[in-house]
């Protein structure tokens, strides 16, 4: 049901991992729906992301879009990491079933996360970006 | 291949195979014709209604043969509603049966009946407190299955039998997950209607049959000719039939052997799974359990990845995670026991067979605990309980 695509960034998922002191940090989804995503980034100075690591707990959907995601904002600008849409990281994974749709919608929001909290840390204003909607320690707890 | 979906269907035997050969090209009349052609077809079909029965101590004209246990199922709870209706329109069931039970139930609320999910305990066994202070005048059909096709409970048959007896309510009981697996005893566990389905003991699939005791007037499913008694019509699927007569008659033959063996396995199994995998729990019970099902949890982890890397080194599982559903939800059987959403999302049930080996097993666990180590590794929520102290990794 996936594609080749899919199967290998399952199979051999590109940057699994966490960045200590990272300059932003994003979790979005939540374990009730059997989805967590957290991307870090490392951003430089000149505002290009040097480096972009992921955790995930989910499907096989969900472990290669975080997988995708993380390459496609690697050696990006902030403004071009915030283009990394859902659609992009399905393209390149060569699509995804209908019912997995959701998956990459989760990927790019935790991009979005990662770049909210680094604009928090720095007190930076990043055109476009809005505060992300998934707060998943709330809804963890709600438990 | 290890093949450890035994639930959701089983290999036919080669025995059965054989037995259904000759009705295909050689002995292909219907057996309802007259003519002496149709007498070996007639007589297969007899010859297989006596062992479908047998199984269960059950008289041959009380199956009715159907194509399948969900067939079996709609059958039963909606004819036996249709039937009570003069009496009342309450229908008592579980929360963990089946859906083709499930989807009935809430089918009839629809129309107007009224149904009663009575909850099961923490090992999945339905609360008989419950399920006897859920009964009213108005109620007119206790459903609830033999042994649940997930967590592998086998609930107290004899005691909700006696407990509808005595309140002059039906019984219907699905039976698909323990029909040829454990013993059964219509009379001795007071059932009135029981469903089966032939691909869960080695038969061949889209046949089974749903077992109406007889004096109870439910009526008919399919109208037409006078095939089953003219309650269920329909030309004979006469090789299906016959296969699954020779798959109960196998069954029959090695249930307490095969019983020990399997449960052997399983208890194995389970034992090195609780032990050696850090973070998992068993779901079900412990005792009280089909002989081939083990259904455990694993913290930290989903599981439709899980699946995917088994099926990776050849090993054939199932989850009740909602990924592999296809909706949000995990399985409605481990939300019911009590589990949370996320732990219930990291589920993987493992049903043996009769042929499963000790070798089999033990590579599965092996690959198990690599593949469950992988994921965590991977998890977010494993790294959060490692920070928040609420996990020791040596
Ligand atoms: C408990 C239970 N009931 C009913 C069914 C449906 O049986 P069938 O596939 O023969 O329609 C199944 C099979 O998955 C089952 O496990």
């Amino acid at each position: 049901m996936y594609s080749e695509k899919v199967m290998d960034h399952f199979n051999n998922p590109r940057n699994v991992g966490t960045i200590e002191n990272a300059s932003g940090v994003g979790t979005v989804g939540n374990a009730k729906c059997g989805d967590i995503m957290r991307i870090y980034l490392d951003i430089g100075d000149d505002g290009v992301i040097q480096e972009a690591k992921f955790k995930t707990f989910g499907c096989g959907a969900a472990v290669a879009t975080s997988s995708m995601a993380t390459e496609l904002v690697k050696g990006k600008t902030v403004q071009q990491a915030l283009e990394v849409t859902n659609k992009a990281v399905m393209e390149a994974l060569d699509g995804l079933p209908p019912v997995k749709v959701h998956c990459s919608l989760l990927a790019e929001e935790a991009i979005h996360a990662a770049l909210w909290d680094y604009a928090q840390k720095n007190n930076l204003t990043i055109e476009g970006l809005k505060k992300p909607v998934d707060d998943i320690e709330e809804k963890v707890k709600e438990e | 291949m290890i093949y450890l979906d035994n639930a959701a269907t089983t290999k036919m035997s080669e025995e059965v195979f054989d037995a259904m050969k000759p009705y295909f090209c050689e002995q292909y009349a219907n057996p309802s014709a007259i003519y002496s052609f149709a007498g070996s077809a007639a007589k297969a079909v007899d010859e297989a209604r006596k062992k479908t029965a047998a199984l269960i101590g059950a008289r041959s004209e009380e199956i009715y043969f159907t194509a399948g246990g969900s067939e079996s199922d709609n059958w039963a709870v909606r004819a036996a509603a249709a039937f009570g209706k003069a009496k009342g329109k309450h229908i008592i069931t579980s929360t963990i049966e089946h859906h083709a039970v499930l989807h009935t139930c809430q089918y009839l609320e629809k129309q107007g009946y009224e149904v009663t999910y009575v909850n099961v305990d923490a090992h999945g066994k339905i609360k008989l407190d419950a399920l006897e202070a859920a009964i009213r005048p108005d109620t007119i059909l206790i459903t609830v299955m033999a042994a649940n096709n997930e967590i592998g409970t086998i609930q107290p048959l004899k005691e909700i039998g006696a407990i509808a007896k005595k309140n002059h309510i039906l019984f219907h009981t699905d039976a698909v997950q323990a029909y040829g697996h454990i013993p059964l005893n219509v009379d001795e566990m007071g059932i009135d209607l029981l469903s089966a389905s032939g691909h869960k003991f080695n038969g061949p699939k889209g046949t089974g049959f749903l077992y109406i005791r007889r004096g109870v007037r439910i009526g008919a499913l399919i109208h037409g000719g006078a095939q089953e008694r003219s309650r269920r019509a329909g030309t004979l699927n006469t090789p299906n039939i016959v296969g699954m007569g020779v798959a109960a008659e196998l069954a029959a033959r090695s249930l307490d052997e095969r019983m020990k063996k399997e449960a052997a396995l399983r208890d194995y199994l389970i034992d090195r799974i609780l032990k050696e995998v850090p973070y998992s729990r068993l779901n079900g019970h412990l005792t009280d359990r089909l002989p081939n099902n083990a259904n455990f949890c694993f913290e930290f982890i989903e599981g439709e990845s899980l699946l995917i890397l088994l099926d990776q080194q050849g090993i054939c599982a199932s989850s009740g995670s909602a990924c592999t559903s296809g909706s949000l939800d995990p399985s409605h059987v481990l939300l019911a026991i009590g589990l949370p959403h996320e732990i219930a999302h990291g589920s993987l049930r493992l049903t043996l067979s009769g042929e499963t080996t000790k070798e089999e097993i033990d590579f599965t666990v092996e690959a198990i605990k690599q593949i469950v180590e992988r994921l965590r590794a991977m998890s977010p929520l494993y790294e959060d309980s490692i920070k928040r102290g609420d996990i020791n990794v040596q």
